[in-house]
């Protein structure tokens, strides 16, 4: 089968695609987020090393705090995509991506503030793994006022994107906030990352989890994109042809 | 299912961090399928104004 995939960066061809594939994404992140959170209840210990049945957060604490990441760098592909090949539709897949990406930043800095109130005693600490996720959250805080503050879409598109770019330097430090090779020098409250160590079916839950709401953002961002395509694309005949529109 | 939910003594900080996700990500649902609502009334009205 043969895709033509060019067709599909027109904003009039994906716009139908997009509203295609938005409840296959959302069942299929039902299903997923269902069956990882039944598994991280039924199927592992009420309790993991000093931890007590409060780690359970685990599963939207790090399925959104992966997320969080992941969407930035998708965001950030979009955005560069768009600089480089002047496609309208990347700068739009770019901007629709952005809330999910805060939304989920959000989620895990208050899942980790609430772990951390239970595990650590203190809902906040100015440590290096929370830290760099709150900036996070300010880059895509920014990126979207930014986009909001310039009326030309074709010049809030690429400052936006500019600025994008440059904070993608936060993800490595979020990264290695916890991973440095000398733990004495990462002086962080927040624990390493311990996938080799975590049981199969914590781990298996954690995936799942995560799966879901990557399907989850897949389907949102879909919605949200067909906002955008018909907000700047409103004055092209094609979108008074629309069978909602009519 | 009541053991399941005072979750070791632990139940309000655990069904409150699962609870937060659960309405926000519902919360970012809604509020785009009624954005996107809005938007085809928008676009309608710019058709009635267009045709008159």
């Amino acid at each position: 089968m043969h895709i033509n995939w060019f067709k599909y960066s027109a904003p009039v061809n994906f716009y139908p695609l997009a509203g295609r594939l938005i409840l296959p994404f959302a069942l299929l992140a039902i299903v997923l987020i269902v069956f990882g959170l039944y598994w991280g209840f039924a199927q592992t210990p009420d309790v993991l090393s000093d931890q007590k049945q409060y780690y359970r957060i685990i599963y939207p604490h790090v399925a959104s705090a992966w997320m969080s990441m992941w969407l930035y760098v998708v965001m950030v592909a979009w955005a560069l995509v768009g600089l480089v090949f002047n496609t309208r539709l990347s700068f739009m897949m770019a901007s629709a991506t952005a809330p999910t990406g805060a939304l989920f930043t959000f989620i895990a800095l208050v899942t980790g503030a609430i772990w951390g109130k239970t595990s650590w005693g203190t809902w906040w600490d100015w440590d290096p793994r929370l830290t760099s996720e709150l900036i996070l959250l300010f880059l895509y805080v920014g990126y979207m006022a930014l986009q909001s503050a310039i009326e030309d879409p074709r010049r809030s598109d690429r400052a936006s994107a500019v600025l994008a770019i440059v904070g993608l330097i936060c993800i490595p430090i979020i990264f290695w906030s916890i991973n440095c090779p000398d733990p004495n020098q990462c002086a962080s409250l927040h624990q390493q990352s311990s996938l080799k160590y975590v049981e199969s079916n914590i781990l298996l839950a954690m995936l799942v989890t995560a799966v879901g709401f990557w399907m989850y953002s897949f389907a949102v961002i879909f919605m949200r994109v067909r906002r955008l395509i018909l907000e700047r694309e409103r004055n092209a005949s094609w979108v008074a042809e629309l069978p909602e529109v009519k | 299912m009541s053991e399941l939910i005072y979750a070791g003594g632990y139940g309000f900080f655990l069904w409150s961090a699962f609870g937060i996700t659960a309405v926000l990500m519902l919360a970012e649902v809604v509020v785009e399928y009624r954005l996107h609502k809005k938007m085809i009334v928008r676009l309608k009205r710019m058709q009635r104004m267009n045709k008159a």
